[in-house]
């Protein structure tokens, strides 16, 4: 048995046994990449130098006892959006192409602080908008279970590159859905945790107001390992938020028995892929059987949550977005006679096509006039999506749902139609605006030999509900194989 | 009802947006918008009378900490990123 198949806390465990060494695992890891890479392009940046160096020095600290983590010496996959020191991060777009932070995110730092050896910078939809990633400037990402499909966006190479055993977990960030559908999509376990939980110190902005940092992950227990590394309440980040409870991984209990379950009718009408619906409803069985009560019920307003989140995230992008000018990093654009034409040209000739509408649709709604109208409007809605999960979260502890309405589209089938493609995030969007955590994992394929993903949604802080209801599903499923074959 | 952008629009948008759109890309994104607007339109079905808008899920407080410096000097490596640089200041182009 290759090392190659050993999840996160198991490799940690085996490396501390002295069965294998972080040079192996090391080793392994970029022998996987070399061979599947070229089809795949998971990744932005490579760092195999880097790895290898950091691996060494991990590797003493273990054997002298000094790093006793179960994450120590794991080699990690970070999203192109995260800051890393000394190591180009892009947000995959040409005008970050050259960017070289001079410091790391603190989700990144609390990473290295536990063990982890970096490998290379994964690729996303450029500045995290699209849900495809086939927005990068880099090329588009493909999934490992099918290379004519998409892996889902944004942070599509980190759940790609988990999949496909191109690292042994990868951090992602969720504004609408972005660690949820490309996990489901790529059948591999995502978490977005309760809005304030990670850090956003060095994570590159999109909404600010949605954006969260989570794990991407081979199954439950690594999730609920790397959530407890990376959750800190930081000054640096002025929403993070102060918990005690953190301690994600006392919660891999298998046992439901009593956990109260709510499935949104809603969420189960028109434009549910019959195939995503049946194999979500089976697992709700599979809780049920095991002592969970299961129940329907009507979370409403469905329907109002893409419209709020886009008139929200793209407010928030288009000011996120204007540092972005030429001056001290990143793109700019040659032959400028004054600063204000230099400013223009850069943005225009380094921001994709998505990125530009996003800023300028976000530009109008916070323009005189129309701010009112559509921005307030929208966060009134959200005030009552949010009280509508609360209103839901007082009858129940977790909430059971698809993650997206289909299995991975093909690739360039939603570039066209930038509405349809907002479309794959609706079960996942409402879950930003309301703050709340957000769990997928795989509950089986479809015909076509695609994964699909089954999402649980808890209250704010109750992670540990979700923990223990993924943690308890995944031990009746079983193991979930990784993409080894592919096409 | 379903939403026209003008020329006008477009024009000021980009201007807001600090982009420089060809005639093409103008075009595209008047269509864009249009559209984009004509869904978002969807949320004036919703009675929203009395609510006040929700900027954050958790009550937020101004986060004060004492005006002391923390970082060091990292001139140097910042400017590694600059486009432009002199003296150990980014160069840009005439500001008028």
């Amino acid at each position: 048995m290759s090392c190659l198949d050993l999840s996160a806390v198991e490799l940690s465990a085996s490396i501390k046994e002295g069965k294998t060494t972080v040079k192996e695992a090391v080793e392994a890891v970029f022998s996987r990449i070399e061979e599947r890479e070229d089809s795949l392009n998971c990744y932005v940046t490579l760092d195999k130098e880097g790895a290898l160096k950091s691996a060494e020095q991990i590797q003493k600290k273990i054997d002298a006892g000094e790093l006793t983590g179960p994450l120590a010496g794991v080699p990690v996959a970070i999203k192109d959006n995260l800051c890393t020191e000394g190591l180009l991060t892009t947000c995959s777009s040409k005008i970050l192409g050259n960017f070289v932070p001079t410091y790391s995110s603190e989700a990144v730092i609390n990473l290295q602080k536990a063990g982890a050896v970096i490998l290379g910078k994964t690729n996303m939809d450029e500045f995290a908008m699209g849900s495809t990633s086939e927005t990068s400037a880099f090329g588009p990402t493909k999934n490992p279970w099918n290379t004519d499909h998409v892996p889902g966006g944004s942070s599509g190479g980190s759940a790609a590159a988990v999949a496909a055993g191109e690292c042994f977990y990868a951090l992602g960030s969720d504004t609408g859905g972005s660690i949820r559908q490309p996990a489901a999509y790529c059948g591999v376990v995502g978490m977005k945790p309760t809005y304030g939980t990670v850090s956003r110190y060095g994570l590159i902005a999109y909404g600010s107001s949605l954006d969260q940092i989570g794990p991407l992950s081979r199954n439950v227990s690594d999730c609920a390992a790397i959530l407890e590394v990376i959750s800190s309440h930081d000054k640096k980040d002025s929403t993070s938020v102060e918990r005690d409870d953190t301690d994600f991984t006392s919660a891999l209990v298998d046992d439901v028995k009593g956990m109260k379950i709510g499935i949104p009718r809603d969420y189960f009408k028109e434009g549910l892929d019959n195939e995503v619906r049946d194999k979500v409803l089976a697992a709700a069985k599979v809780l049920e059987e095991k002592g969970a009560i299961v129940e329907e019920f009507d979370l409403s307003l469905v329907e109002y949550a893409i419209p709020a989140y886009y008139t929200i995230a793209a407010a928030e992008a288009s000011s996120n977005l204007e540092r972005f000018d030429g001056v001290k990093y990143g793109f700019r654009a040659e032959d400028c006679e004054e600063l204000h034409q230099m400013y223009k040209r850069s943005r225009s000739q380094g921001f994709g096509p998505e990125v530009k509408r996003r800023i300028m649709l976000g530009s109008f709604v916070l323009s005189s006039g129309y701010y009112d109208a559509y921005y307030l409007k929208a966060l009134r809605v959200k005030a009552l999506i949010k009280k509508a999960f609360d209103e839901a979260f007082a009858k129940y502890d977790v909430i059971l749902a698809p993650c997206a309405p289909t299995t991975a589209p093909k690739l360039g089938a939603s570039l066209s139609d930038p509405i349809k493609m907002y479309l794959s995030d609706i079960y996942t969007i409402s879950v930003n605006l309301a703050g709340l955590p957000g769990i997928s994992l795989p509950c089986g394929m479809d015909k076509n030999g695609l994964p699909i993903g089954l999402q649980l949604i808890g209250d704010c802080f109750k992670e540990k509900k979700l923990i223990q209801t993924a943690y308890s599903y995944e031990q009746a499923r079983g193991a979930f194989p990784l993409a080894k074959e592919g096409k | 009802m379903a939403n026209v952008i003008t020329d006008e629009t477009i024009e000021y948008v980009g201007i807001l947006a600090k982009l420089e759109l060809s005639l093409e890309e103008k075009e595209q994104a008047k269509k864009d918008m249009a559209s984009m607007l004509d869904y978002i339109d969807k949320l004036g079905e919703l009675d929203t009378t009395g609510i006040e808008p929700m900027s954050h899920v958790f009550p937020v407080h101004n986060v004060f900490r004492e005006d002391k410096i923390t970082n060091g000097d990292d001139r140097e490596n910042i400017l590694q990123n600059a486009p432009e640089e002199k003296n150990g200041m980014f160069v840009v182009p005439s500001t008028f």
